[in-house]
């Protein structure tokens, strides 16, 4: 074992003794993707992996995502945990086809006789002054289809746990990584004991009484930050942290949304066909009775990423997040 | 001095970085497809494998005919009949050890069968009671894939795990001539050849991709040609010769073991049928070029060889009609049972563990399954 993370820890460090954890614990998982082995990776989450575990376990694949994907699915057919990266969201699609249509399905297709436990990690969303095709955020398409799970950590120690219990899931897991959060630190301890997170629960990382703001990786601190300028108009926000968009956790959502009464969705993601408006009709299907108010949306608008200069209009801020929340028609609650 | 005396004489040279790589010439595929029936290399070949062959071909032969006609019967909802290129479907699958791998595309159900595969469960998909219909890991037959040429880099992702492991397996993948151009056929060679993946790619260039002729896919010299890009060898051969293909595929199959690294083999062949029964084939093809491809028949190559040398006789291919008829008569009545059915399945297999959302689901339709039947027992009172 080489030293152990510097203190405090940043999210990618986390994520790189996640798998280094997995790699040590299980030889059946292999690294794979653009520039991970010798460079350690575009944003270096596998630093120090190639050099641990050798080369055959922490590949550089010759530059095709769908022939990365591919042979991935291959390795999974003959007893490999690989765990694929893809350098970049945009750069994830031409991965699409191997994903939907094998990834996804083979488990499906073969009644449960083949199944492709395959970690995809996806660097994903904005905010770090990406020229195109560097910022996109692509979870409605992997929501969209089903067999694949959705995971997306927001903090430093769920990128740990969710991404141990991803290489260890038996089934895909698209786990999304918010790129602007790479650099975050917060009190995990690397030399703790760790813990494997299950997939498919959300929590509640903020509790309120006035208004619950549903919420998922980059724009959880957001929330979080809105939540607290919210104080000074009086309003008591919750924020649940989703942590995983497949499986969906309707309990912990509704249990929040009919104590506060009254919900809005925030992400980055495009609000129209966008996780939101799914999350939205869950929530008022479930808590119909429990609202004060409709289930408002914070999304980003209905553009192509935006350059970088002019990226901070599209992103869900604190002051958009606040003015959804006043909107939730307060005054006829008095 | 001048300036030029002082830099001393110019001496062209190659870029610093260039480095001479691999010489192409050996990688190179034959001028013309190699061929064994009815030539002096036929001499050598293992009369037992030829009987082999012939047996399989006939039994080939027998079930596309048997599977069009259960799309007649409605049995099957859609064939795409391999009728006219048993030959490589046969050899695909018998070239194989048991601990090889067979990557199917969706034509190939012939060659799933012919490897073991239970042919009721090789046509699951095509009759449509569910996708894969056996288990890949009994016979090591891959799912059939539909979706063109994304296949082969599972072949060559499973070929380096094996070898990963210390493996000597061997993952032998079947694409068309249409499915060369897909990018998945690119980058699945291109992996195979970087990693020198035990792996050896049939294309059955059987002259169409449903009604686009070759001219129209490619400007290759030949799809065989395509492998030197790579840096692997490229074969051709012909589609037809039963055992020129066995002896191309045996010869890669041995140089992917031996750790050689991939082989492209192209086998030239010809669809005799449709695309599949759904398909009218006269909007894009003349008769003359079919009846062509009719003298160059697999099973008859084969029969004229084995006979001409007096190592089958009329006994000997009266036997392997009859056996042919008999797997068909068979598969008839099999196929002729309806499927057992569960919409329960539906939900079972997405995810290790159903998610709550489709346990939900699932509740559903159960509930509308158990009004549905308390209605027909309604009905029946
Ligand atoms: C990605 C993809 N595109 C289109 C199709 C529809 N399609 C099915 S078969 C076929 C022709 C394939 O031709 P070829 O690869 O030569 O194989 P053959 O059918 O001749 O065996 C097409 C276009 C498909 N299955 N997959
Ligand atoms: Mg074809």
């Amino acid at each position: 074992m080489t030293t152990v993370a510097l203190k405090p820890a940043t999210m990618a460090q986390a994520l790189t003794r996640a798998m280094r954890d997995a790699m040590a614990a299980d030889p059946a998982v292999h690294v794979m993707g653009e520039d991970v082995g010798t460079l350690g990776g575009v944003f270096r989450v596998t630093d120090g992996l190639a050099k641990e575990f050798g080369e055959d376990r922490c590949t550089d694949t010759p530059l095709a995502e769908a022939g990365i994907l591919g042979a991935a699915v291959g390795m999974a057919m003959y007893g490999l945990r690989p765990v694929v990266e893809m350098q970049f969201d945009a750069f994830a699609y031409p991965a699409f086809e191997q994903l939907v249509s094998h990834v996804a399905k083979t488990r499906n297709r073969t009644r449960g006789k083949m199944s492709l436990p395959i970690t995809i990690r996806v660097p994903y969303g904005g905010g770090i002054g990406g020229v195109e095709h560097h910022s996109d955020s692509s979870e409605a398409y992997y929501m969209a289809t089903p067999g694949l799970h959705v995971v997306t950590p927001a903090t430093v120690a769920d990128a740990y746990g969710l991404l141990r219990a991803a290489i260890a899931s038996d089934d895909p897991v698209v786990f999304l990584e918010p790129k602007r959060l790479y650099w975050s630190k917060d009190s995990w301890n690397p030399e703790e004991p760790q813990t494997v997170e299950p997939i498919g629960r959300a929590v509640v990382r903020r509790t309120g009484r006035s208004a619950t703001l549903i919420t998922y990786g980059p724009s959880v601190p957001v929330c979080l930050e809105a939540a607290e300028a919210a104080r000074a108009e009086g309003w008591d926000l919750e924020v649940v942290d989703l942590r995983s968009l497949v499986p969906f956790d309707d309990e912990t959502v509704c249990a929040s949304v009919r104590r506060t009464g009254r919900a809005v969705v925030v992400h980055e993601s495009g609000g129209y066909g966008g996780p939101g408006g799914e999350i939205a009709a869950r929530v008022t299907e479930r808590c119909f009775h429990h609202l004060e108010a409709p289930v408002l949306r914070v999304a980003g608008f209905d553009i192509p990423y935006p350059p970088p200069m002019l990226e901070r209009h599209h992103l869900p801020g604190v002051d958009r997040i606040l003015d959804a929340v006043a909107r939730l028609q307060w005054e006829a609650e008095s | 001095m001048t300036v030029m005396e002082q830099r001393g004489a110019y001496r062209p040279s190659p870029p610093p970085a260039w480095q001479p790589r691999t010489d192409p010439a050996p990688l190179l595929p034959d001028a013309e497809p190699y061929r064994v029936l009815g030539t002096e290399a036929a001499a050598k070949a293992d009369p037992e494998l030829l009987r082999r062959l012939y047996a399989h071909v006939v039994r080939g032969r027998r079930y596309n005919a048997q599977a069009t006609a259960l799309t007649k019967q409605g049995r099957l909802a859609v064939y795409p009949s391999s009728t006219g290129q048993e030959a490589c479907e046969v050899a695909a699958a018998l070239v194989l050890q048991e601990r090889d791998w067979l990557f199917p595309s969706y034509r190939d159900t012939l060659a799933a069968v012919a490897r073991g595969v239970d042919p009721v469960e090789a046509l699951t998909l095509l009759r449509g009671d569910w996708h894969t219909g056996y288990d890949p890991y009994e016979h090591r037959v891959a799912p059939l894939s539909t979706p063109l040429a994304t296949q082969l880099p599972h072949a060559v992702g499973l070929a380096h795990a094996a070898r990963l492991k210390g493996d000597d397996v061997v993952a032998l993948a079947m694409v068309g001539d249409g499915g060369t151009s897909e990018g998945d056929f690119h980058e699945a060679l291109n992996f195979a050849a970087v990693w020198q993946a035990p792996v050896v790619f049939l294309v059955q260039n059987n002259g169409f991709a449903i009604s686009v002729p070759l001219a129209k896919q490619t400007a290759a010299p030949s799809l065989a040609h395509k492998a030197v890009g790579y840096g692997m060898p490229g074969r051709l051969v012909d589609g037809n010769d039963a055992a020129a293909v066995h002896e191309v595929l045996a010869d890669a199959v041995r140089h992917a073991r031996a750790g050689g690294g991939p082989t492209l083999v192209e086998a030239v062949t010809y669809r005799i049928d449709a695309h599949t029964n759904a398909d009218d084939a006269t909007r894009y093809r003349g008769d003359a070029e079919v009846e062509a491809w009719r003298d160059h028949d697999p099973v008859q190559l084969l029969e004229r060889e084995l006979t001409g040398r007096g190592l089958l006789d009329e006994a000997g291919v009266a036997a392997a009609r009859e056996d042919a008829e008999a797997m068909a008569a068979r598969l008839r009545e099999r196929m002729n049972q309806d499927p057992q059915l569960d919409p329960a399945d539906l939900f079972a297999h997405v995810y290790a563990e159903p998610t709550p959302q489709l346990r939900e689901q699932r509740a559903l339709l159960e509930a509308e399954l158990a009004a549905e039947n308390e209605s027909r027992e309604g009905t029946a009172r």
